[in-house]
């Protein structure tokens, strides 16, 4: 059974939503820049035709962790998706999932650190540190807003975060709509799109962390950033609209939430130019960290 | 914290062109710079001693492709200047609305590309896309995108026909709403004030000592504009304004070049609906023995040519100066200090044009630099006494 899980729903079912979501960003993106975009199996396309290319491995690379990163990076988000799921839709999460959740979401990232600084080009270290920087910026405030709905819930358990919300959704208390805007713009940094692009900032360090890689590698950490980009918003429904729900006019809603999510993260990336690893650092530090803290109190007093 | 050497070049998604320059940097703050031209080969100057002088205005044209205008603009000049003559009003009007159409497609150009540097892909896309109006325009005025060869020796080549006019102006007032748009939205977006006010700053004095032209002096607050300093073309007829502002940073650039497009729409115009009538072309025959200059205000600066004759039809010798050539150097007085998030957008600010500047550089199998600067000095008086001797001048 966790095989099925794992297969079925962590890796096939979380790939082909990212992909889908993937492409719905690009297209939109598109659409707001004049332009035509790409036809719906773009994405698709994109990572099968890595996974055919040849993996050249740079001279002064450390080979092992070098190839390992990439591994790493997609497993976290595999098994952090399986909890997800399984909590979803099976009810089978244990006490505590919760912080494995948050622990599995930084996988990611240190896998690109790992991968960037494994590779020995300047400008792929100089994408990891500054990813580690960004990592260290933003896991404050996320971990707070993260914590309002198990202030809310009493429970560290995903299962029971989902379950009270049956009755009403966090995101409809003053605490919950709080957090879920610094939730969002932290989902941003985690999903390294611009203004948070500083660790890939194409124009400036070429990628950073996945300059060197090609092929089957590449071809993961894209996949990889494709299922952040639907494991990401898909944890937010969780945390604040209670879950993924098929029943009835719930549908709808569910759809229209995630749709929403991505439109919003969309927007953003859309708007904004790239800000400046310490303008980063001081906006998620200063004014996020504190509107995260003002979430968690009014979520004690319970608003 | 050690020293690293960060590349950027010779082929990097920076930039266009290959150039190369190398960061040496501590953790991100940059601490010194090198710059190295001459990866690509022009012959430009050569190529055109050999053509006749109608010949080189179309070889100068292909110097650029952005400032396609402003080479055979100068060029023109600096041919009509070995002489005394007149050039026809009619023929200034013209090409005062082929150079300021091409002002508004430069700078249009580069809002685009500085919005892509700092990963704000909608700036680029936006800006590139009413570029193609202005485009239009052009094709209406000249019958090409780019590239218009419209310029000769003694006047134009094409004549604006006046059922064109009403038609371009239109056009022109068309794109002004959504200029409007895009300066707003570049100019009051805060992440952008976060982003670009006090980077990159070139001070008064440092834009002065460096010779920096073109938009890249006006927003250290030097007022130099060969439009204005010494006038040339139809820009004498109407009342313009010359941009400066007193910052020197890269968002005070940005906004020198945005609030010229407007300018140079005003410009456009005035010409169009005050097209005087006379003759485009003064048809020159010979041109005598003599030397001349030419120098236009191009989007990017001053665009100078030199352009010397020995009688026959063909230019003895003929010197381009590009204003990349006056505004790179900068990039090391702007660049130091600053982190390498802004080092690119810093380059980018000064609007580097790396075929415009380029010439030659000689080196060996192994890439060591063959000529340095006294060789290239002695070279070039030892070709000067040659064609001294060839001409019988003293």
């Amino acid at each position: 059974m966790t095989f099925v899980y794992l297969v079925v729903f962590g890796f096939a079912a979380t790939a082909l939503l990212g992909l889908i979501t993937s492409w719905i960003d690009r297209k939109v993106t598109a659409r707001v820049q004049y332009r035509a975009g790409p036809p719906f199996l773009q994405p698709f396309y994109d990572i099968v035709k890595l996974l055919g290319k040849e993996t050249l491995i740079p001279a002064g690379a450390s080979k092992g962790a070098f190839l390992i990163a990439p591994v790493i990076g997609i497993s976290g988000v595999i098994v952090v998706s399986t909890l997800f799921w399984v909590n979803q839709f099976f009810s089978e999460g244990f006490m505590g999932d919760w912080i494995v959740a948050m622990y599995l979401l930084t996988v990611p990232s240190l896998s690109l650190i790992l991968g960037g600084f494994a590779s020995g080009n300047p400008l792929a270290s100089l994408g990891a540190s500054r990813e580690m920087k960004l990592v260290i910026a933003y896991e404050l405030p996320f971990i707070l807003v993260a914590l309002v709905p198990v202030i809310s819930a009493h429970s560290i358990r995903l299962g029971d975060i989902i379950n009270v919300q049956a009755g009403g959704v966090f995101a409809g208390s003053i605490s919950g709509i709080l957090a879920l805007i610094v939730a969002i713009l932290c989902v941003q940094a985690k999903l390294a799109l611009v203004p948070f692009d500083i660790p890939e900032a194409e124009t400036e360090i070429v990628e950073g962390p996945i300059v060197e890689y090609s092929g089957p590698g590449l071809a993961m950490f894209k996949l990889m950033k494709n299922m952040l980009l639907f494991v990401l918003p898909f944890f937010l429904i969780i945390l604040f609209f209670g879950g993924l729900r098929f029943d009835g006019i719930n549908i709808l809603w569910t759809v229209l939430e995630y749709l929403g999510i991505v439109a919003i993260i969309t927007v953003i990336r859309n708007t904004n130019p790239r800000v400046r690893i310490d303008q980063a650092v001081r906006f998620f530090w200063g004014p996020m960290t504190l509107l995260a803290i003002v979430a968690v109190i009014l979520a004690l007093k319970g608003l | 914290m050690g020293k690293t050497i960060i590349p950027i070049g010779p082929y990097h998604p920076l930039q266009e062109e290959p150039e190369f320059f190398t960061l040496t940097v501590e953790g991100e703050t940059v601490i010194d710079i090198d710059m190295r031209m001459g990866y690509n080969h022009r012959g430009i100057e050569k190529l055109s001693e050999r053509k006749t002088f109608e010949n080189s205005t179309f070889v100068v044209e292909r110097i650029c492709g952005i400032c396609s205008t402003s080479h055979p603009y100068a060029y023109t000049r600096a041919v009509e200047d070995i002489f005394p003559m007149e050039v026809s009003m009619r023929s200034k009007y013209i090409r005062t609305i082929i150079a300021e159409g091409e002002r508004i497609h430069s700078h249009l150009l580069w809002l685009g590309l500085a919005g892509h540097f700092l990963g704000y892909n909608t700036v680029y896309m936006w800006a590139w896309k009413l570029r193609e109006e202005i485009l239009d325009v052009m094709e209406i005025l000249s019958g090409n995108r780019n590239a218009y060869a419209m310029f000769k020796p003694g006047g134009v080549r094409r004549d604006i026909k006046p059922e064109d006019v009403p038609l371009s102006v239109k056009k022109i007032d068309s794109i002004l709403p959504t200029l409007d748009m895009i300066k707003k939205a570049v100019l009051d977006d805060p992440v952008l004030h976060a982003r670009l006010k006090g980077v990159g700053v070139l001070s008064y004095q440092e834009a002065i000592d460096f010779s920096a032209l073109g938009p890249t002096s006006r927003a250290s607050g030097v007022a130099r504009d060969v439009r204005k300093d010494s006038p040339y073309g139809a820009y004498q007829e109407m009342e313009w304004d010359m941009i400066v502002t007193e910052n020197g940073d890269v968002f005070d650039k940005a906004v020198v070049r945005i609030l010229e497009m407007f300018e140079a729409a005003k410009i456009m115009k005035y010409c169009l609906n005050n097209l005087p009538d006379g003759e485009i072309d003064a048809k020159i025959k010979d041109v005598p023995p003599g030397e001349g200059i030419g120098h236009v205000e191009a989007p990017r600066g001053e665009t100078f040519h030199y352009v010397k004759s020995d009688g026959t039809n063909r230019p003895i010798r003929h010197k381009v100066r590009a204003p990349t050539f006056m505004n790179l150097p900068t990039y090391k007085a702007t660049v130091k200090g600053q982190t390498i998030s802004d080092a690119t957008i810093i380059l980018a600010a000064i609007d580097p044009c790396y075929c415009c500047t380029e010439r030659i550089a000689v080196k060996d199998a192994k890439g060591r630099m063959l000529y340095d600067g006294k060789d290239l000095v002695q070279l070039s008086r030892e070709k000067t006494a040659k064609m001294k001797r060839r001409m019988g001048v003293r």
